[in-house]
């Protein structure tokens, strides 16, 4: 993996190794591969980035909820169902006209697993991970979210326990839109900071 | 420990590519090694901790060349190996298609520990939002979460969090030491010099210890 290329390349040899490995937990008692299956499932159909989304809709059609949300986002976010590991502790920050939040793990790769499921290959990326902080103008500007310097830019690096989910500015022309239209509209990249949720 | 993993400010890893409908796993061995470390994590003697100081301990051209879930892989087996579920040479023994015989003895499991981190403290903190701190100049051998980047600058406290266990001592086995943590805000300017981006700053999550009032 070359630090532009967020792509894993092709492991053969890695993937013997991992049979390999599981074979022998499994012996030793150590592993149930159901355990295991129903973890992936879980991450491949319902913790993913439509739960932030639900939230984002919700804020954006419930100023209490909004309230709630950005004085308490571990509760609020509960309240809708969605809790459990890397979102024991969840700051949700606003983006507006003056300010724009990105969030980066420079160390690891830390994200808000129960509101967007695991992290896109790019996240995770060594080019991401030590621009971002940097230049997240440069970093912005090429993965296509231009902001003018009136706009303050804040980088929230996840270096401890806390997550953090950037809240996005409610499309304009959205305002005839239902919570679950709204909730369509809202991308994961939008939920990191790296894109303005769509327009309506 | 001054490793690759703390990437933060560094150059030369090109430009950001984004894939299209990217899928959860590329590949099932993705997939499986990510469920088995998540699992043998969470339920046996072993902390997010010192998962993160074993990967943060592979080869540093290994830690690139790997990619994500390949340093799963390999921290899932380093840790296997030091607590005494896995032999040193099973793993390979069993690629070579030998018949080992069996590995130590598994030891026990212990109970699953606490999943979070955050614990409540007696002392009160020693920082208030919108007081100014300076980072210690910490070069630790061991993990750390105070980045390169942010060592010896000065920043003002935005968010005073709760306390969680502190991960330098936790990923070493020398207990929990729970701290207060603090959202720090560090201008653009304070960190990269002449080369920062106008009005830009970073919100670093800091521990108790990682910090000094600045006068």
């Amino acid at each position: 993996m070359g630090g532009g290329d967020p792509r894993e390349t092709s492991r053969p040899d890695l993937a013997l190794r991992v049979e390999a490995l599981e074979a022998i937990l499994q012996e030793k008692g150590l592993i149930d591969p159901q355990a295991v299956d129903g973890l992936i499932r879980a991450f491949e159909q319902d913790i993913g980035p439509m739960n932030g989304a639900r939230v984002v809709a919700r804020a954006w059609v419930d100023p209490d909820y909004k309230r709630r949300l950005l004085s308490d986002g571990t509760a609020a976010i509960v309240e809708l169902g969605f809790g459990g590991p890397q979102g024991e502790r969840m700051i949700v920050v606003e983006n507006t006209p003056q300010v724009h939040n990105v969030v980066v793990c420079t160390l690891c790769s830390c994200y808000p697993w129960p509101v967007l499921g695991l992290p896109p290959a790019w996240y995770k990326s060594p080019a991401y991970r030590s621009r971002v902080v940097r230049e997240p103008r440069a970093v912005l500007a090429e993965m296509g979210l231009e902001l003018s310097e009136d706009v303050e830019i804040r980088v929230w690096d996840s270096s401890a326990e806390v997550r953090y989910l950037v809240l996005p500015e409610r499309p304009p022309g959205s305002k005839s839109l239902g919570e679950d239209e709204l909730a369509a509209r809202v991308t994961r990249d939008a939920m990191i900071g790296v894109a303005k949720a769509g327009d309506a | 420990m001054n490793g690759i993993h703390d990437m933060g400010g560094m150059d030369g890893f090109g430009a950001v590519v984004v894939e299209e409908n990217e899928p959860v796993f590329h590949e099932r061995w993705e997939a499986r090694v990510f469920g088995m470390r998540l699992l043998a994590l969470v339920s046996r003697p072993a902390n997010i901790d010192a998962g993160r100081h074993a990967i943060e301990r592979i080869d540093p051209v290994d830690y690139l060349g790997l990619g994500y879930y390949g340093r799963w892989l390999r921290a899932l087996e380093m840790q296997l190996v030091e607590l005494g579920f896995l032999a040193q040479d099973e793993l390979d023994a069993r690629l070579a298609g030998r018949r080992v015989e069996s590995g130590p003895p598994p030891p026990t499991p212990s109970e699953p520990g606490n999943p979070s981190a955050q614990r409540e403290i007696e002392s009160a903190p020693a920082f208030a939002t919108g007081q100014r701190v300076r980072t210690r100049n910490l070069q630790p051998r061991g993990h750390t979460r105070l980045p390169a980047y942010a060592r010896a600058r000065r920043g003002v406290v935005a968010i005073v969090q709760p306390a969680f266990v502190l991960p330098d001592t936790h990923a070493h086995g020398l207990g929990e030491q729970p701290e207060y943590v603090y959202s720090v805000r560090f201008e653009g300017r304070e960190l990269w010099g002449e080369r920062a981006e106008p009005a830009t700053c970073v919100h670093l999550d800091l521990f108790e210890s990682y910090l000094e009032a600045e006068g």
